[in-house]
């Protein structure tokens, strides 16, 4: 960021390509995730889902890059995030994240975000925080 | 069921080592273009990138499932949380300790609320982060 962001800013904003059966295919390689319930339909319909659907660490890894399009990974001190519903295939993503909190903390300067995660349908799939130094 | 008595089980420690090819190979599967990442041989890692880590070298996948009886089936991703403390880079060697810290039963016992905290520290013994996780138990209805 070049400059102090204010309450009420919105300083993260992407938006991502829909999730096909290919990219969970690779993020279960590249994450080390191989839990079939993401990957192989069969596992998935006898666990009691319609289909496979995206590994909840691909969608935080989106809202990671969306956060860090806009700060230096340096900069973050914390990174939470809760799983609101399930993020299905073909989910067209849009990470955002608005400044609610200016606070002093650990002896600097910190703003606090809230983070959102929605589908194409304005559903919200991830609402997350984060604390980064200024 | 899981119950209070697995709240302070420990697991195996993990140990990854940020491999430039591996994280070039997570950047590129979320489309991840930012340079910072890709700046040499002290890049960043992506702020999701430890819990990677500790999947890809557990030497026993889903070690804390099988240990409490969990049917991976049943399991999805509640929440997860990171508190970073010290840069970690390419080329650091880190070590993971998966410690149970809290089992709620929500919904009359319909499900299970499962808290595994992990500190995260380097080759040099820095407590790098915190990885926290929860998971969500389905259990199966008594019929």
């Amino acid at each position: 960021m070049s400059s102090a962001p204010a309450v009420g800013d919105r300083i993260v904003h992407k938006e991502f390509p829909p999730i096909t059966r290919h990219r969970l295919a690779l993020y279960c390689g590249a994450s080390g995730d191989h839990n079939p319930i993401h990957v192989d339909i069969d596992f998935a319909k006898a666990a009691g889902f319609p289909d496979v659907f995206a590994h909840g660490m691909l969608v935080m890894g989106y809202l990671g890059q969306a956060l860090t399009d806009a700060v230096a990974p340096s900069r973050i001190r914390s990174f939470s995030t809760r799983f609101a519903a399930i993020t299905q295939l073909g989910a067209a993503l849009t990470c955002e994240g608005t400044v609610t909190e200016l606070i002093e903390q650990g002896g600097e300067k910190r703003a606090k975000l809230a983070l959102t995660t929605k589908d194409q349908n304005g559903e919200i799939k991830l609402a997350g925080e984060a604390i980064i130094a200024l | 069921m899981v119950d209070q008595s697995a709240v302070g089980r420990s697991f195996t420690p993990v140990t990854a080592r940020v491999e430039p090819g591996r994280l070039r190979f997570f950047l590129d599967t979320l489309g991840e273009t930012n340079p910072v990442y890709r700046d040499g041989s002290a890049a960043p890692v992506p702020p999701t990138y430890l819990f990677c880590l500790e999947m890809m070298d557990a030497t026993v996948p889903f070690e804390f499932l099988t240990a409490l009886g969990i049917d991976l089936a049943r399991v999805l991703h509640g929440e997860q949380r990171f508190d970073y403390h010290a840069p970690v880079v390419v080329g650091d060697t880190l070590t993971f300790h998966p410690r149970v810290t809290g089992v709620t039963d929500k919904k009359g016992g319909a499900m299970t609320l499962i808290v595994v905290d992990t500190p995260v520290t380097n080759q040099n013994g820095v407590h790098v982060a915190d990885v926290s996780r929860t998971i969500v138990v389905r259990n199966a209805r008594p019929s």
